[in-house]
């Protein structure tokens, strides 16, 4: 088994795009169901949400405020999923909830080990 | 006289044992043991002539008092015979030194508990020390309980007992920056007691509902202790009054297993419920969502009597969070039986079939009952080979009585 992280992109910008509190609700049980899924079959191996602040830094120390402002999808946060190959992993991740959104994705790559201790 | 001994071994036993064998190191546990088993002895003997003392519990400190005196003395004459140069006999003082006070008895206990929780030991000999030192349990009870004999019992002991000399693990309160991380293998050697008792293979229900009391026991002295007070202790004691709450529903005549969807709801203890929703108010304090406190809520859900929307849809969202924690086979079964009652038996037998979970005769039970009257063809496969993966004769009855519905 490999590890695999999980991108999830979301428009997390434009002010009509942002669900209601209710809305919220329904999705962040939509997205529990989904990693509960991969959580059943032992696949997952963590993950963490990412607030909507950051600070962007760019070539010739330009800091910008906010997630990525170029593109429209931020990263809203990621999973790490334990799968046989990049296919069984994409596999698992294309049942993410965050794809019944127009224009959203989720970006799937194989980790490889480049920091020590992992 | 009769009840009595056998009453105060269970509750003297295993605080005298606690503070003797503190006072003298892991080295000399069996002495302690022998001190304390002499003790009752001696009780006995003079009981049975002389009539019981007044106060049969300070009669006991006091006798064990002295024989641990004794004990101390010995070893020192000894000492001094060996080794004349060592003037230093920090090992025997005076008798305020062995403190059978009820703050020293508790101290005493707790730090026991850390040491015999300690990872350096085998699980099924921390079981067995635990219910020997902390229980006061005989072998034969604890042979009993595992269905094992009274020489695997006594095995596990002394393989226990060399590993807290070897590892010098000593009897002392862990530092209050590492409390939560000791804590940790303390709870689940608690939890594993408690599971011993629920799921035992033993029939012996008197037995099995001690060692859930017992375990229920240990934790409560956790939680009287400001230090190991945490909002996860008091999650688990929630976690096994719900539990515990249901053990005469659960449980026939015979000792046999009363599924869920059958059992006298009359007969489901509401004081137990009571106290499983006050320890688990009190435990939602601090950062930390612990495994216990996911548990003890899908516990509670299940002490909700009927069906309905919401109480499934909570359940399965708490497994869905206990198994980004920790991951079990039977989390991810019941997992999706919860999934199945919110979100009906087609989604969730796609959810199934990617559990790999072939040779689990629950996992084939579970998909069984969910191609019932769906495709009860299939549903006939699955059952068919859960019969053949059953063990008990039990649990195989269940199973036939299922097939029968959809023939």
């Amino acid at each position: 088994m490999e590890e695999y992280i999980v991108f999830m992109r979301l428009d997390l910008i434009t002010k009509d795009a942002q669900p209601s509190p209710e809305q919220m609700q329904i999705f962040m049980k939509q997205y529990q169901d989904w990693v509960g899924g991969i959580a059943a079959q032992n696949k997952f191996a963590g993950g963490k949400g990412l607030s909507t602040e950051g600070r962007v830094i760019t070539f010739g120390d330009v800091v910008t405020d906010g997630p990525f402002v170029e593109i429209k999808e931020s990263i809203a946060g990621f999973i790490i999923i334990k799968a046989a190959s990049l296919d069984e992993a994409a596999e698992l991740a294309r049942a993410c909830p965050i794809l019944k959104g127009e224009g959203n994705s989720v970006e799937v790559r194989k980790i490889s080990a480049v920091h020590p201790g992992s | 006289m009769n009840d009595l001994i056998p009453h105060l071994f269970r509750t003297e036993y295993r605080k005298i044992v606690s503070v003797l064998c503190r006072r003298f190191g892991f080295h000399e546990i069996e002495a302690a043991e022998d001190i304390v088993s002499d003790t009752f002895l001696t009780a006995s003997q003079s009981w049975g002539i002389q009539g019981v003392p007044p106060n049969p519990v300070g009669w006991l400190y006091q006798v064990a008092k002295n024989k641990a005196k004794n004990h101390l003395h010995r070893n020192m004459i000894w000492q001094q015979k060996i080794a004349p140069g060592i003037q230093d006999n920090a090992a025997f003082s005076d008798e305020a030194d062995i403190d059978l006070s009820a703050q020293n008895i508790i101290d005493s206990q707790l730090q026991m508990m850390f040491a015999i929780c300690d990872p350096a030991i085998p699980v099924e000999s921390q079981i067995a020390l635990s219910l020997r030192v902390l229980c006061g349990f005989g072998i034969e009870e604890i042979a009993d309980a595992f269905q094992i004999n009274k020489d695997t019992v006594n095995k596990r002991l002394l393989r226990a007992k060399e590993k807290l000399r070897q590892a010098g693990i000593r009897i002392e309160a862990p530092e209050p920056a590492e409390v939560e991380a000791r804590l940790q293998p303390v709870l689940t050697t608690i939890y594993l007691l408690f599971n011993e008792g629920y799921y035992s293979v033993s029939r012996n229900k008197a037995l099995r509902r001690d060692l859930c009391l017992e375990a229920m026991r240990l934790c409560t002295m956790l939680i009287e202790n400001p230090q190991t007070d945490q909002p996860q202790v008091n999650a688990l004691l929630s976690l096994m009054c719900f539990h515990a709450s249901r053990f005469d529903a659960r449980l026939d005549g015979q000792g046999e297993l009363v599924m869920m969807e059958e059992q006298n709801t009359d007969l489901w203890n509401s004081d137990l419920i009571g106290k499983g929703g006050y320890f688990l108010r009190s435990s939602a304090k601090g950062q930390t969502l612990s495994r216990y406190h996911l548990e003890a809520a899908i516990a509670y859900w299940h002490t909700v009597k009927g069906d309905s929307f919401e109480k499934w849809e909570n359940i399965l969202q708490c497994y869905n969070q206990l198994l980004q924690l920790h991951y079990t086979p039977s989390a991810a079964l019941n997992r999706t039986y919860a999934f199945s009652k919110v979100h009906g038996k087609e989604p969730a037998i796609r959810e199934a079939e990617k559990l790999d979970l072939k040779g689990n005769h629950f996992w084939e039970l579970l998909l069984g009952d969910l191609y019932t009257g769906i495709d009860d063809q299939k549903a006939q496969v699955h059952f068919r080979n859960a019969l053949t993966l059953a063990k008990t004769e039990t649990e195989k009855q269940a199973i036939r009585k299922k097939m029968n519905v959809i023939i």
